[in-house]
């Protein structure tokens, strides 16, 4: 059933040219998962910063409301008059952090430079199932990238209806200046954004399928291919939602459709549309924008898996319950969307059906967040930065996805929907932990990427100062949101009943600013390694999968010689009967070993 | 206070990078091997005590909030009959979330710390373990199932109004950016309408239908008032964009959307007045008027004018983003007895009285 790699570029030599590579076909049109990987990841890196700014830039702005700042003077010009934000651009920042973080960041960021850079390594293959449609997915992305950076610089301000763009107030121009030129363009960049995921996700998915090296059978899978796998999956099933909703509302917006708008007096006027319902757009919406946070984070649990096993030096505890609850989550990540709309006034007893499907995805991530516990048991923990982020992983997505029972429980959604209480749940559980199981991946597999260590005392200190600063972020602002305060406002000094919570606010501030300044010290070792890092060995952790069987060097096909064969799975650390603490994967069985059955 | 704050975070983050990088740097010249990147036995021993300074971290955290701002928290002295239920509910939830955040956190941490590496030991090769996955599996089973269920019976006895307890019909309308309500008058019933029927010139401002007989009594208002103890079905519109109709003292909120009617019913159980003489709101509104005098002390040394003193009021906000003053769109809510809501109601004009 492990069908051979079609060997095209099968080379002998060690470096092996069919065709002389020029600087562009080696770095900007590469076809090669592993420049792709690094454009991916340099691209998501570029857009993260962006993304932080603005966060900080309106964390700011709810510490001390209107009060004259001159970083918003240098950096916002005329929408900062004397350097007080103003109210619209402060919706358009939110807007484009979530948008950001959530699509360009976390789904490309991530799940485009670690499932680019090892499905092909780690299921043995030479490369992607197509190189062109990897190559055309990422420049694709680029693309996407520029529009959404360009909206920024439109007279009227980018889009700034929030980063689920609900209409009318996305689809009217005159509801606010954002849903011009802004939204037309977040439209068209969040389409061809659409359009890369889609063909990075079949690729993903046939490589996967038919490319895995003899002996690589579905279950000796390491846990990041079933991950990246099991995204794809979800990507191309929801995702073309989400297609199909920006579509109908470009109608609506040009071409006088009533998809989701009706009856609407605006501005002293009746407008025309008729019959249709922001409801529908909701529904839509939802339908990617739920599975879109287990895009986001399945990857991330795939990579931690993998760095926990390597540095606990111990097997991922209950392979086969991780790869259910991969697939349980993939299932129920695709019926809870509802849980997003409790009070948007459909039927209520929708409402009660998506708490039952919400709260049963509690069950599968219990049985991660155990077993990745289990995992470090009695192991041998190497504390390595890479370790340190997936620690933390877990940690913060243990206490982001309990307060999920609370969001997710209709009854109790009603008075948190839509608070500081649910920015705090969300940001926890899937934003920090998808950065942090990123950031272990890139400490984890920098020396596979660019043939360098990082330097990890800066990776520890990056890890601690992030980890305070992560929980003294989002531990208080669950307080504020109990309290009723709302999300996306932009001052709470209109309400005295707010008063209360100035000091929390500040402090809440202050943390991202150390957080936000300390990623300073990521980005010097990140550029810095690049050219000046250790030179990496080729197994500098020890690991069993097959990506550190190839040389430091990157080569067309990754492996000089033959592919090599799997005889195991890929968790074989410590075993019993072995002299060193880890045995890869493609280490034949000793005479009498026994591949332990899962 | 909030200065004592800042300079104690800042102060603390600035030493915490300076005794890493000088415990990083002794760590080097310890080991003397050069930083290839990966982690000695020394590094492991300083990161599992930092594992466990890190969950002592999470607990005082977690003590600190709860003691600067535990009382935030609208978890008791709900102004609604379903409110105490949803509390309660809040209640049990946060028991659950704090007793596994508290054992599995430890878990991890002390863990981290316990198994740290060291040269020569050996993990124990433990891959998989049935009963004890069955374990984590059933237990979380069945506390979720007694959460789920009871979050069901709640949600379906705030959800499904009793039409039978006559409640009064109040219509909630939204626009960008401020709300407006109408009474549906003796008839308890509301005259149709659509914003296509607006006609700013006569004041029919809610397009409400002219021609039918049902809105002829219907009362337009720019303050909610509700008599305490009577149930009140809120039939909500908006005009614009959504809007949400959010009244946390009340654990109520439901959408405004353009095109449809959604209907949120409650029933107070507390007037204002009452309200404000809880010891739970003496005390905040004391501390907010602290707060707003400190305040008011500053604005003053700029030659600004001062800021009034707050008094207490329920207040319904808009609680979805619709544009520039999306953060001030607010209403005052007044719970108040069935005779002073009768003899301000009485005060009112209808809207065939109000139409030009």
């Amino acid at each position: 059933m492990s069908t051979h790699a079609v060997d095209i570029h099968a080379h002998d030599d060690g470096h092996g040219h069919h065709h002389k590579e020029t600087f562009v076909t080696k770095y900007i049109f590469s076809q090669d998962h592993k420049m792709i990987a690094k454009q991916y990841l340099i691209t998501g890196t570029l857009m993260g910063i962006v993304g932080v700014m603005m966060s900080l830039m309106f964390r700011i702005q709810i510490a001390w409301p209107e009060e004259p700042n001159i970083l918003f003077e240098a950096l916002l010009g005329k929408w900062a008059p004397g350097g007080v934000m103003d109210a619209d651009i402060y919706l358009a920042l939110v807007t484009i952090h979530g948008t950001i973080m959530v699509f360009f960041v976390l789904t490309a960021g991530l799940s485009g430079t670690f499932s680019n850079l090892l499905i092909p390594y780690q299921i043995g293959a030479r490369d992607m199932a197509s190189g062109f449609i990897n190559m055309l997915s990422y420049w694709i992305f680029f693309v996407s990238c520029i529009i959404m950076m360009g909206s920024l610089f439109l007279e009227a301000g980018p889009a700034a209806a929030g980063w689920t763009i609900y209409p009318p107030l996305s689809a009217l121009p005159m509801a606010q200046p954002g849903s011009g030129w802004g939204m037309t363009l977040w439209l068209i960049s969040m389409a061809l954004f659409i359009a890369q995921s889609l063909l990075g996700s079949l690729n993903y998915i046939v490589t996967v399928i038919n490319m895995r090296t003899k002996g690589m059978s579905m279950t000796r899978l390491p846990l990041t291919v079933w991950a990246f796998f099991v995204t794809a999956i979800i990507g191309v099933v929801s995702f073309p939602v989400l297609l199909s909703a920006a579509l109908l509302l470009i109608m609506d917006r040009s071409f006088g459709t009533s998809f989701f708008l009706s009856d609407i007096f605006i501005q002293g006027e009746v407008l025309h549309y008729q019959g249709g319902s922001p409801v529908l757009f909701e529904h839509l919406f939802w339908f990617l924008g739920h599975p879109e946070v287990y895009i986001v984070i399945l990857p991330a649990m795939g990579l931690v898996s993998e760095i926990m096993a390597t540095n606990s030096r111990k097997p991922i505890f209950g392979y086969r319950a991780m790869v259910a609850s991969i697939l349980a989550i993939a299932f129920l990540s695709t019926i809870v969307w509802g849980h997003h709309m409790f009070v948007s006034g459909m039927n209520p007893f929708l409402g009660s059906v998506f708490t039952f499907t919400t709260l049963l995805i509690a069950i599968p991530s219990a049985v991660k967040a155990f077993n990745w516990i289990t995992t470090i048991w009695r192991g041998n923990i190497q504390m390595n930065p890479a370790m340190l982020f997936a620690i933390g992983f877990v940690s913060t997505f243990i206490t982001g996805g309990l307060t999920g029972i609370i969001v997710g429980d209709s009854a109790l959604d009603i008075n948190v929907h839509d608070t500081y209480f649910v920015i705090a749940h969300f940001h926890l559980v899937m934003g920090i932990s998808a950065i942090y199981g990123m950031f272990a991946g890139i400490y984890h597999w920098y020396p596979k990427m660019f043939g360098r260590m990082m330097n990890k005392n800066l990776g520890y200190i990056h890890f601690w100062i992030t980890a305070i600063s992560a929980y003294g972020v989002f531990f208080p602002m669950h307080f504020i949101g109990m309290a009723g305060l709302p999300r996306r406002y932009y001052t709470n000094s209109a309400f005295p009943l707010f008063d209360d919570m100035t000091d929390v606010n500040i402090v809440i501030t202050v943390f991202a600013l150390i957080g936000g300044a300390i990623q300073l010290v990521y980005l010097y070792n990140f550029f810095v390694s690049i050219f000046y890092g250790k030179k990496a060995t080729m197994n500098p952790w020890r690991s069993t999968t097959l990506e550190w069987t190839t040389p430091v060097k990157h080569i067309h096909g990754n492996w000089p010689g033959e592919i090599p064969h799997v005889y195991r799975w890929s968790y074989d650390y410590s075993k019993p009967g072995h002299d060193d603490d880890f045995v890869p994967q493609n280490v034949p069985l000793k005479e009498g070993e026994e591949e332990l059955q899962h | 206070m909030t200065a004592l704050f800042i300079i104690i975070i800042v102060l603390f983050a600035a030493v915490a990078i300076w005794q890493m990088v000088k415990i990083f740097d002794l760590a080097q010249v310890s080991t003397d091997t050069s930083n290839n990147g990966i982690a000695t036995d020394y590094d492991n021993k300083i990161n599992g005590y930092l594992m466990l300074a890190f969950l002592a971290f999470i607990y005082i955290i977690t003590i600190i909030s709860f003691v600067y701002w535990g009382h935030l928290p609208l978890m008791s002295n709900a102004a609604s009959e379903h409110g105490a239920e949803v509390d309660n509910l809040m209640m049990i939830s946060m028991i659950v979330i704090f007793t596994v955040q508290i054992i599995t956190q430890f878990l991890l941490h002390y863990f981290a710390y316990k198994y740290r590496g060291e040269k020569g030991k050996k993990a124990l090769y433990f891959a998989d373990h049935n009963t004890l996955e069955a374990v984590w599996t059933i237990i979380p089973v069945i506390v979720l199932a007694g959460l789920i269920i009871y979050g069901l019976f709640t949600w379906n006895s705030i959800m499904n109004i009793d039409e039978d307890a006559d409640p009064m019909v109040v219509e909630l309308y939204a626009q960008q950016f401020g709300w407006t309500a109408r009474y549906a008058g003796q008839d308890n019933v509301l005259g149709m309408a659509n914003v296509r029927l607006i006609d700013i010139d006569r004041a029919n401002v809610l397009g409400i239908d002219e021609a039918d007989p049902n809105a002829e009594d219907d009362i337009i208002v720019k303050e909610l008032h509700l008599p305490v103890g009577k149930p009140v079905l809120f039939e909500i519109r908006s005009q614009d964009v959504l809007h949400s109709a959010y009244m946390p003292h009340f654990r109520a909120q439901m959408n405004c959307v353009p095109g449809m009617i959604t209907k949120f019913g409650f029933t107070p159980t507390i007037t204002t007045k009452e309200m404000r003489e809880t010891p739970e709101m003496i005390s905040k509104v004391q501390n907010i008027n602290n707060i707003r005098a400190d305040k008011s002390k500053e604005l003053m040394a700029k030659g600004e004018e001062e800021l009034d003193p707050y008094e207490f009021h329920f207040l319904l906000l808009c609680n979805k983003i619709c544009g520039k003053s999306h953060y001030n769109m607010q209403m005052n809510i007044i719970v108040e007895t069935q005779e002073e809501y009768d003899a301000w109601i009485a005060e009112q004009k209808t809207f065939k009285e109000s139409l030009k």
